[in-house]
């Protein structure tokens, strides 16, 4: 791929990873976010944190599906780096906004409430990682314990899913969509594996 | 602690009485400058008190949304009204879709002429009442309620109609009649959002025990800032029940039943830990998976919404009696 392609690209997914920022500063700014601020603003953060891991989590099976898609690779730091900042912002919103800074309430929550416990434990599993996502890092961990490490986004996005059912009114199911995209790529990985292996044990057969 | 104390905030009626103005006049509502300066006179004893200066009963000719209402010592807070815009495109009302935003949408088809309310089960004799015969039963009173969500949002509501006690008497229920159950309107053809995202089996119904339903404060529900119910909030006639959750409060209520033994509600049988029969708002209590110590003011920035739930949504005087000997930590 060129380099000038790449910056393109690089910042087409800046831009889309900013806009549902930008969306919601513009909307606090305007008083357009609707009847109930609050929950849009928890929402649309959670939400698009849950996304972005997904998206994060899709480019290594897309690129085996797909090896054209191979660059995909390029942004996938970025994009993993994107919903640790959304998930932190989704954090704040719940601190500031719903617990009212009040730290009791804050333990009580994190103690009694499972989908708050569930988001808790998916934001502090994200912590490492984003930790360790620069190429130092990388390079002083080794790949094979920095892609162990890195094993973590799995329960941290499970956890994601879960902490959204949890926190829904029983009998809603709009997390829906979200969990069959996940458990789709979580159960696509074996799969994939599972060919790659029957593909090398042909060419060793050949 | 951001978290106010009180609810009441006379200050801040000044809010209260501009919204309401500015809803009246954008609804051309034809007000002198006798009835600017009463309403203005009266913005020190509540929005109650406006909305009685507005309406004066003989400016109602050609208006055919509004309702001729007085006003009513029921009236329970002075805190700033919700915007009419916002109680109108903020609704739970899941045959209409399940996002907020949805039933402002897809309500429009909701058929609500004509329109009677069946009673039946533990009566004198079964009855049908018309709606037009219901409007005209008792004067139509301007009620300010709080409106509390079991997901933890509040508004204040300006609504419109009598208590549901003048509308049982008129039912003649017998003595062993000891819970009201509630059915709404449902047809899949006008409401084919039904089904989507939710797993609610249909009609609608709700239900309260006999003195609850009893209770002055328990309203049978025509309108909101003095016009008709918008249909997403539950056209033609609801119940509002307002030191219980919403979704106790039933709309588009198209029969009424008297029955001897507590009735089965939407919510309750979709997840009885988490809806309780009685749904009283109680920030002791969390329900799954809220907790229900504090709310959301729907209509304000984000920064100054949040609020610390009241006991019986605040009513406690006036409903705090019918639960005197209940534990409601098990009774929820």
């Amino acid at each position: 791929m060129s380099r000038r392609i790449l910056i393109l690209l690089k910042t087409i997914v800046w831009l889309a990873c900013l806009a549902p920022i930008a969306w919601l500063v513009w909307g606090a700014v305007t008083s357009n976010l609707g009847p109930d601020p609050t929950g849009e603003i928890a929402f649309d953060t959670g939400a698009t944190t849950l996304w972005l891991l997904i998206f994060t989590l899709a480019i290594s099976p897309v690129r085996r599906i797909l090896p054209g898609l191979n660059w995909l690779i390029k942004f996938r730091r970025l994009i993993g780096l994107f919903a640790f900042f959304y998930g932190t912002i989704h954090l704040l919103a719940y601190v500031g906004l719903y617990a009212g800074f009040n730290v009791g309430l804050m333990l009580s929550d994190i103690a009694k409430r499972r989908y708050i416990t569930a988001g808790v434990a998916a934001y502090l599993l994200l912590i490492p990682l984003a930790a360790t996502s620069t190429t130092r890092a990388i390079r002083k961990l080794g790949g094979k314990k920095w892609n162990l490490l890195h094993m973590l986004i799995y329960p941290a996005a499970a956890l994601g899913v879960i902490h959204f059912w949890w926190q829904q009114k029983p009998g809603v199911l709009k997390p829906l969509p979200a969990t069959v995209v996940l458990v789709t790529l979580l159960a696509v990985r074996p799969v994939l594996a599972w060919r790659q292996r029957r593909r090398a044990a042909r060419a060793v057969a050949a | 602690m951001l978290i106010r104390k009180k609810a009441d905030i006379p200050s801040s009626e000044i809010t209260s009485q501009s919204e309401y103005l500015r809803f009246m006049s954008r609804r051309r509502f034809l007000c002198g400058a006798a009835g600017g300066a009463a309403a203005v006179g009266a913005a020190a004893v509540g929005a109650d008190r406006i909305a009685a200066a507005l309406h004066p009963r003989s400016v109602l000719a050609d208006a055919g949304q509004q309702l001729k209402t007085v006003p009513s010592p029921l009236t329970t807070t002075g805190e700033p009204l919700t915007p009419f815009d916002d109680i109108t495109h903020y609704n739970n009302f899941y045959e209409f879709g399940e996002n907020k935003s949805d039933p402002a949408k897809n309500a429009g088809g909701l058929p609500t002429r004509p329109w009677s309310i069946k009673v039946e089960g533990k009566v004198e004799k079964p009855l049908t009442f018309d709606i037009e015969d219901l409007l005209k039963l008792r004067p139509l009173e301007d009620r300010v309620y709080r409106h509390r969500c079991v997901e933890a949002w509040s508004m204040v509501i300006p609504w419109v109609g009598y208590s549901l006690s003048e509308f049982i008497k008129e039912c003649k229920p017998l003595p062993s009649a000891k819970y009201v159950e509630f059915f709404s309107y449902f047809n899949w053809h006008v409401e084919k959002w039904s089904g989507e995202d939710a797993t609610i089996v249909w009609p609608y119904t709700e239900g309260l025990r006999m003195d609850e339903a009893m209770n002055p404060l328990t309203l049978l529900t025509f309108g909101l800032y003095g016009q008709v119910l918008p249909n997403q909030d539950g056209a033609p006639v609801r119940i509002v029940v307002p030191w219980k959750y919403g979704y106790k409060s039933a709309k588009s209520i198209v029969k009424v039943r008297f029955v001897d033994k507590q009735p089965p509600t939407t919510w309750n049988e979709q997840s009885p830990q988490a809806y309780g029969f009685y749904s009283n708002v109680n920030p002791n209590v969390d329900t799954v998976p809220w907790s229900q110590k504090t709310e959301r003011r729907i209509g304000l920035p984000f920064y100054d919404q949040l609020r610390s739930t009241l006991m019986f949504n605040g009513y406690t005087d006036q409903v705090g009696y019918l639960y005197k000997d209940m534990n409601l930590k098990k009774e929820y």
